[in-house]
């Protein structure tokens, strides 16, 4: 099935919670759970197992009914490029990418809805920049219908894909320096 | 495609077409880099018509948002309206009675197909054909006076609710959709007749425009525009919502890739169309339109949730995240002609300005949908 | 003698053309509305005067109050110059007209070149409207407006020296009197030329084209290029442009009718006289209107290629057809 396959394949460059440690010390809630294997090509067994309460594994089979979409993995923000590349071996199509702007964990969340179209596969690919200094790659280059998504993105919430061939605002007048899905955004 | 190879060494002339241009149907703006007739490079500007839809859903209340979503695409307004409640019925977990849905699925099909009417007409008046937008607004004007009465309103409906319809429909409304449908029926014909096998029509369609299955993937168009590539891919069977499943219908697929493939996969969408509302209206079931015990104010786990459904233009996907107020928390919403567009970079270059604008046509573009 | 000198009878003549050729425009346009409303289903204009008759007084007035405004950048003078040049040949081609075998303005040996000449004209307005109006849409516009001309007066001279060929003279009046009844029509008589109805239906496309008519109205398409090189025109300047066209396509419709449908000749042989004139030229006008609310516009290389690859082609074999025949019977 391709959602097993797409499955193992991600597996290699999920989040790792190791990784995570390293990348945001910061983040208080996510860094105390128990390293569970470092980030490589075994089989994506290990994170599907229940930890503890709280967090959640960095690749996991959702419920579709309930939630939308099959697949749920979250990468580093150096991984959203690879990740890309992967699904779009497996003739996925890039349905949008949008952020969610969380403001009390000072991150950025990245979201990238990939979907198939000979198979019934969501995936939902997940990154989170911190909100100081949002950076990410831009998967363009792989997804050239994404340019148009990262501008959004950027224009919404001024996180910078880096790479991207022109950010300069889509949607909004060519002069806004503002970001208006910002939660602490004040027109 | 282009008989004369460009040179490289040639002129080039930047021409605005737009805001205010009558093949743009509406605000867009493309910013034409053009040698001759030849157009080098076609950029489209967007946010003409940007209203900023995803903060309003923000600021306000689940189902204050409905409204909003009829007035993204004002075509097809009724499967924005299934996008979203589809979205807060999922993450709030609120079941549908069957009427309801039976009830969304012949609305929807109808709006459907009065917006494919509405491209049709306004395909062929962008190829310099003016009748057919005429003959399409009469039939069209049928389906708005049919939905009218039930839903209220002519063009930006909000009819479905978080759990059901607004109100049930009368016996009127069923008998004249089927009049209808046998008066469309009559009339399908006549425009393959007047339009389809016009042999200027043809010749400014076929092998027009191509757009590859590859840059389909690329880009993430969908609805038509990717049938019109080969690609089997409808969510009413790719990814069954509300009672699809119930209806036999197919889903047109055309792997020409060019205008002449995307102006069929919508002709004969609308005959499908017509099957899933007859079928419907002879399967519709009694029973209450509205679920019972919706709270008044919703306040879903929280959480994020997806929910897509196929919309005139292409895959309409609406992504909620909840933190569990009676407000969204963010609300993404994923208009399919947004994504279509984006390809018309690539795949005119080159072209001839005249059938760069048939492609556009072809492309079915509703900018309200694509600023949001 | 003449009871009337020639000098008055010159100006009243010229003064009724410019008049007909003015209420043409007017009423061309509320014919081409209505029949457009009649093709669409929909009654178009009603409500100024009976059936919206005053219809194009109303529009003419409207034109007319409308200031004259220069866009800025445009070449003031080739900015006004050019309607007129559209405008002044083809009321010049009235002149040779024969409206019936007395009422011509003008009976000249050479009326059909004199057409011609004049009918080259009038793609310099266009041309030189589109250059001053400063506006890319309107020089895309001329480009295309020049480059069909060229193409599309090779085969309709072509059919033209054809069609002198068999008559043996350039003066309209004889033309139309070689035709008496509809079996002399040169557009079936095939004894000159089995091509003869092809060559009339080569004459009537390339008329369509010449007067940039649809399917052939590439250099106004207005969902591509506007209003194409009338695109900057305000008022007036547009009202003599619109004019000009409708001039043109009465002066294209009138040749035809000369050419091939027998002009002011009756089908029958019955009273001839300028009513069947008449008949017969707004019977093809209608059937050019019903041509433009039918067809979706071709596609400009498509447009080239029609006449480039088929039509000449087709009109030169119709030429050498003919010619052989002349020489052989």
């Amino acid at each position: 099935m391709l959602l097993d396959t797409i499955k193992k394949e991600l597996a290699a460059v999920a989040l790792s919670t190791e990784e995570e440690v390293s990348a945001e010390d910061l983040a208080a809630t996510e860094t105390p759970e128990t390293v569970e294997r470092a980030e490589g090509e075994a089989p994506a067994e290990a994170p599907e197992g229940k930890e503890e309460e709280k967090p959640r594994p960095p690749i996991m089979e959702t419920d579709y009914r309930a939630k939308g979409f099959h697949l749920d993995v979250q990468v580093a923000p150096d991984k959203v490029v690879e990740a890309a590349k992967i699904l779009y071996k497996e003739n996925f199509f890039i349905e949008a990418v949008t952020g969610v702007d969380w403001l009390k964990e000072e991150e950025f969340e990245v979201v990238y809805d990939y979907n198939n179209m000979a198979e019934l596969c969501r995936v939902v690919v997940r990154t989170r920049v911190p909100r100081s200094t949002p950076q990410l790659p831009t998967i363009s280059e792989v997804y050239a219908g994404a340019n148009w998504h990262e501008r959004e993105t950027h224009d919404f919430f001024g996180i910078e894909f880096m790479g991207h061939p022109d950010l300069s605002p889509l949607l909004l007048p060519e002069d806004a320096d503002f970001h208006p899905l910002l939660k602490d955004y004040t027109p | 495609m282009s008989e004369f190879a460009l040179s490289q060494t040639q002129e080039t002339f930047v021409m605005n077409l737009g805001p205010q241009h009558p093949a743009t149907h509406g605000v867009l703006r493309v910013k034409l880099t053009m040698d001759g007739e030849y157009v080098v490079r076609a950029e489209p500007v967007l946010g003409y018509i940007h209203r900023m839809h995803e903060k309003m859903g923000e600021n306000r209340t689940w189902a204050k948002f409905l409204p909003n979503t009829g007035r993204m695409d004002y075509l097809h307004a009724l499967a924005y309206n299934h996008g979203h409640v589809m979205a807060v019925e999922r993450a709030a977990g609120i079941e549908v009675p069957e009427r309801a849905e039976y009830l969304r699925v012949i609305t929807t099909e109808l709006n459907r197909i009065s917006s494919h009417l509405l491209w049709f007409g306004a395909f062929v008046l962008d190829l310099g054909g003016f009748t057919p937008l005429l003959y399409a607004f009469d039939d069209r004007e049928q389906i708005l006076d049919l939905l009218e009465g039930v839903t209220g309103s002519r063009l930006t409906y909000c009819y479905y609710r978080f759990g059901g319809v607004y109100n049930d429909v009368e016996d009127d409304f069923l008998v004249g959709t089927k009049a209808f449908i046998s008066r469309l029926r009559s009339r399908l014909p006549m425009y393959h007749g007047l339009v389809t096998k016009n042999i200027i029509l043809i010749k400014r369609l076929k092998d027009i425009g191509p757009i590859p299955p590859d840059m389909v993937t690329r880009y993430g168009a969908t609805g038509p525009v990717a049938r019109g590539s080969g690609f089997n891919f409808d969510l009413r069977k790719n990814e069954p919502y509300s009672v699809y499943p119930e209806f036999d219908f197919d889903i047109p697929v055309y792997t020409e890739c060019d205008s002449m493939a995307r102006y069929m996969v919508r002709m004969d969408e609308m005959e499908q169309s017509m099957r899933i509302i007859e079928q419907a209206i002879d399967k519709l079931p009694e029973g209450p339109v509205k679920a019972k015990k919706v709270p008044k104010t919703l306040k879903p786990p929280a959480g994020d949730y997806y929910c897509a459904v196929e919309a005139a233009r292409g895959s309409f996907g609406v992504r909620i995240v909840s933190d569990g107020t009676n407000t969204p928390y963010r609300l993404k919403l994923r208009s399919p002609t947004y994504s279509n567009l984006s390809l018309f970079e690539e795949a005119s270059e080159g072209m001839l300005l005249a059938d760069a604008l048939a492609l556009m046509g072809s492309l079915d573009l509703v900018i309200p949908e694509i600023d949001r | 003698m003449n009871p009337i000198p020639e000098v008055l009878r010159l100006v009243i003549y010229l003064t009724c053309l410019i008049l007909f050729a003015a209420l043409n425009a007017a009423y061309l346009v509320w014919v081409e509305r209505k029949g457009a409303g009649h093709i669409q289903r929909r009654i178009g204009p009603k409500e100024v005067g009976p059936f919206g008759l005053l219809q194009p007084l109303a529009d003419g007035i409207k034109l007319m109050t409308k200031q004259l405004f220069l866009p800025a950048g445009v070449d003031p003078v080739l900015f006004k110059v050019a309607p007129i040049l559209l405008l002044v040949p083809a009321v010049m081609s009235f002149v040779t007209i024969p409206f019936s075998e007395t009422l011509v303005a003008r009976d000249i040996n050479l009326g059909l070149l004199m057409i011609f000449a004049f009918a080259s004209v009038n793609v310099l307005g266009v041309l030189i409207g589109g250059w001053a109006s400063n506006n890319k849409y309107a020089v895309i516009s001329a480009a295309r407006a020049v480059s069909q001309n060229v193409a599309y007066e090779i085969p309709m001279l072509i059919t033209v020296i054809t069609m002198v060929m068999v008559t043996q003279t350039m003066n309209l009046n004889e033309i139309v009197m070689q035709q008496p009844n509809i079996f002399k029509w040169y557009v079936f008589r095939f004894t000159a030329s089995p091509l003869m109805p092809v060559a009339f239906l080569i004459f009537f496309i390339c008329s369509l084209a010449e007067t940039n008519r649809a399917p052939f109205d590439l250099a106004e398409a207005e969902s591509e290029l506007i209003a194409g090189a009338y695109t900057e025109y305000p008022g007036m300047g547009f009202g003599v442009f619109f004019m000009g066209e409708y001039a043109n396509i009465v002066i294209g419709c009138a040749v035809t009718t000369i050419l091939f449908l027998g002009g002011w000749q009756c089908p029958f042989g019955l009273a001839p006289g300028w009513w069947w004139f008449l008949a017969k030229l707004y019977l093809l006008i209608w059937t050019v209107v019903w041509i433009r609310w039918t067809y979706p516009r071709v596609q400009f290389y498509a447009l080239l290629n029609l006449s480039w690859k088929v039509l000449i082609p087709i009109s030169l074999v119709n030429l050498l057809l003919t010619g052989a025949m002349i020489k052989v019977f």
